[in-house]
């Protein structure tokens, strides 16, 4: 399976340059940038790993490329997503957010089903691959 | 007309609206003040500034005729006041009517107490032939008092983790007949095919050949399968609408229990009704959807009714997350720039003026959340480029025969709509000019997706151009170049 969270799973992986001019996109809004990077891509994992501080104050898209490619570089198997963020009174939310990377193979999600009463269902969404411990996953 | 002197004023009998208090042409509103804007056709022979002081005074303290009771109050302030009367341009014995209401005549935070005197029995007034409620200005002081969306578009967008584009949903056709577990499919099938929503129609509540708890049943065990098989947030908003309150309570709550992210209601339900829900939203973190049923009765002619962009400011206010509001390219109603208008009522923290939009009055929303508007009716995948244009990026688009008609399948419709979407906001934020690349755009993307391919061959010729009824009465002047 493909997780498809983020604004562009159901395209082609983006190039570099293709990255690049979405990260300028938010760079030319005004939007800081951050890159964040998890092995439990739960639906409703909130808190992925940050690589670094959102990059306040950058006005050139490189920069952010740069770490984009350091962060590859040590989590090759990782989730790796890339946020813009509007600081905007009213928004103060991400703006935008697109996955960059990930592993090679991805198992996806059980769907466990606990009977409740009358006909009702429980469920509950958990990832294969957080079977095992932080950083040990997809290592294959 | 002038206004009755203090000895005059109180002799028995009827005298017109105008010489009792309720045209006041040199008075100044206040910034606490409720505004409105009428479109009235009086009777033949009716003096326009005489059915506007009429309108404001059955809209406030008035009765037929003069009461000495009124001289036990401070009259004055309670009295709403006509305060300008235009003709409505190229609208023969039309007339725009501002009145001014005083706050203190509104109860906090009740929509039904703010309509019972704005819309209650003035519509069926003798004197004037047609009136239609155009607009209204709320004060800051006023917006305060209503809770306003249970969640909003920046809340709702981080609980299902979505940012960037509009969202994604489909309402289930058929809208009636299926029994619950053949729902349930065509949910699975749209969700797990991209979309981010799908919807019970207006009229799926609990009927013969589908009672209420096996819908929502057969509905979830669908939202989660889809959830599982991509990683994402799914929804379907379950139609909680029901004979009473108690009923609503009782579905919303198991609709709560069995994990639903949204639950929605029928306009038709009525203001309080809504009002209630949104508080019952609010406390159970579940977004509210609002679908607009029945205020095409009202809304849609020019001359008598109300305007649609009232019922947003209401909806603001009562607290629903999201509204239909038009499409522009679709099958409903709906003129370009009054959409622009009720997008921009649901949407921005304020507005100006802007009469081309129908915008009558400026409007600070005082923090209220913002209402994510619904796009549904007749829209396709061809359609792309435009409904990113003309609506933006904080929008449900809803397809709901552009994904279940798809030649190729249910999964298939939802795909071509899914990646017409990311390619659409990936070329508009790489700076291209998608709206006249659109066609080229997707013919692109079609190359390697199928799905889109067929959407684009099977929807390539559906337009509905009609024209619109509710159109702007300003048009902008276009500047020479």
């Amino acid at each position: 399976m493909k997780v498809t969270q983020g604004t562009f799973s159901f395209l082609p992986d983006l190039t570099d340059e293709e990255i690049r001019k979405q990260v300028g996109y938010c760079l030319s809004n005004g939007w800081p940038v951050n890159v964040e990077f998890t092995d439990d891509p739960h639906p409703r994992n909130s808190y992925w790993e940050m690589w670094d501080f959102p990059m306040f104050d950058l006005t050139d898209a490189a920069a952010v490329m740069f770490e984009i490619d350091a962060c590859r570089e040590a989590h090759p198997n990782h989730y790796i997503k890339v946020n813009g963020y509007d600081v905007t009174r009213g928004r103060e939310t991400v703006s935008l957010s697109f996955i960059v990377n990930r592993p090679k193979s991805e198992p996806g999600f059980r769907l466990i089903r606990q009977e409740a009463g009358g006909r009702s269902l429980n469920y509950t969404v958990q990832s294969y691959a957080t079977d095992k411990p932080e950083g040990e996953r997809y290592m294959d | 007309m002038t206004a009755a002197t203090e000895a005059d004023r109180y002799q028995a009998g009827v005298m017109p609206y105008a010489r009792m208090g309720y045209w006041e042409p040199d008075y100044i509103p206040k910034d606490t003040d409720i505004l409105t804007l009428f479109r009235i056709t009086p009777q033949e022979g009716v003096d326009p500034i005489e059915a506007a002081a009429a309108v404001a005074g059955e809209s406030s303290t008035a009765t037929w005729t003069v009461v000495w009771t009124d001289r036990l109050t401070a009259c004055e302030v309670y009295r709403a006041k006509a305060y300008r009367v235009d003709p409505v341009p190229n609208s023969d014995g039309q007339y725009f009517a501002y009145i001014a209401y005083d706050l203190d005549l509104f109860e906090e935070g009740s929509i039904a107490n703010l309509t019972a005197s704005i819309i209650g029995n003035v519509f069926g007034f003798k004197a004037i032939k047609a009136l239609r409620l155009e607009d209204m200005r709320f004060p800051v002081a006023y917006l305060k008092t209503f809770q306003g969306p249970a969640t909003g578009i920046v809340v709702e967008r981080e609980r299902l983790d979505k940012f960037g584009r509009p969202l994604l949903g489909a309402t289930v056709k058929p809208k009636l007949g299926l029994s619950g577990k053949n729902y349930g499919r065509v949910v699975y099938e749209a969700l797990k095919g991209g979309l981010d929503f799908t919807k019970d129609d207006e009229n799926i509540n609990s009927q013969p050949f589908m009672r209420w708890r096996d819908r929502y049943l057969y509905a979830m065990e669908a939202v989660n399968r889809a959830s599982a098989a991509t990683g994402e947030v799914k929804g379907h908003y379950l139609n909680v609408t029901a004979a009473t309150m108690e009923d609503m309570y009782e579905r919303a709550e198991f609709a709560r229990d069995l994990g639903s992210v949204i639950v929605m209601v029928d306009l038709v339900i009525g203001y309080t009704a809504i009002q209630s829900m949104a508080k019952w939203a609010r406390k159970n973190d579940v977004i509210l959807h609002l679908h607009r049923a029945g205020n095409s009765t009202y809304s849609r002619q020019k001359n008598h009714g109300m305007n649609f962009r009232v019922i947003c400011k209401w909806m603001r206010m009562a607290g629903v997350d999201h509204i239909h509001a038009g499409t522009v390219v679709g099958k409903l109603e709906g003129d370009p720039l009054m959409i622009k208008g009720f997008y921009d009522t649901l949407r921005e923290s304020q507005t100006a003026i802007s009469l081309e939009n129908g915008l009558f009055f400026d409007q600070h929303w005082a923090s209220l959340r913002k209402v994510m508007p619904v796009a549904s009716g007749g829209i396709h995948a061809g359609q792309m480029h435009q409904l990113l244009h003309y609506l933006g990026e904080d929008v449900v688009l809803q397809f709901g025969g552009g994904t279940i008609g798809h030649p190729q399948g249910i999964q298939a419709g939802a795909t071509a709509n899914r990646v017409a979407l990311e390619v659409m906001v990936k070329a508009r934020n790489e700076g291209r000019d998608f709206l006249a690349e659109g066609p080229e755009i997707l013919e692109q993307a079609a190359k390697w997706c199928s799905p889109l391919r067929a959407a684009l061959e099977t929807w390539k010729d559906v337009t509905f151009n009609y024209e619109s009824t509710d159109t702007a009465d300003f048009v902008p002047t276009a500047t020479p170049a």
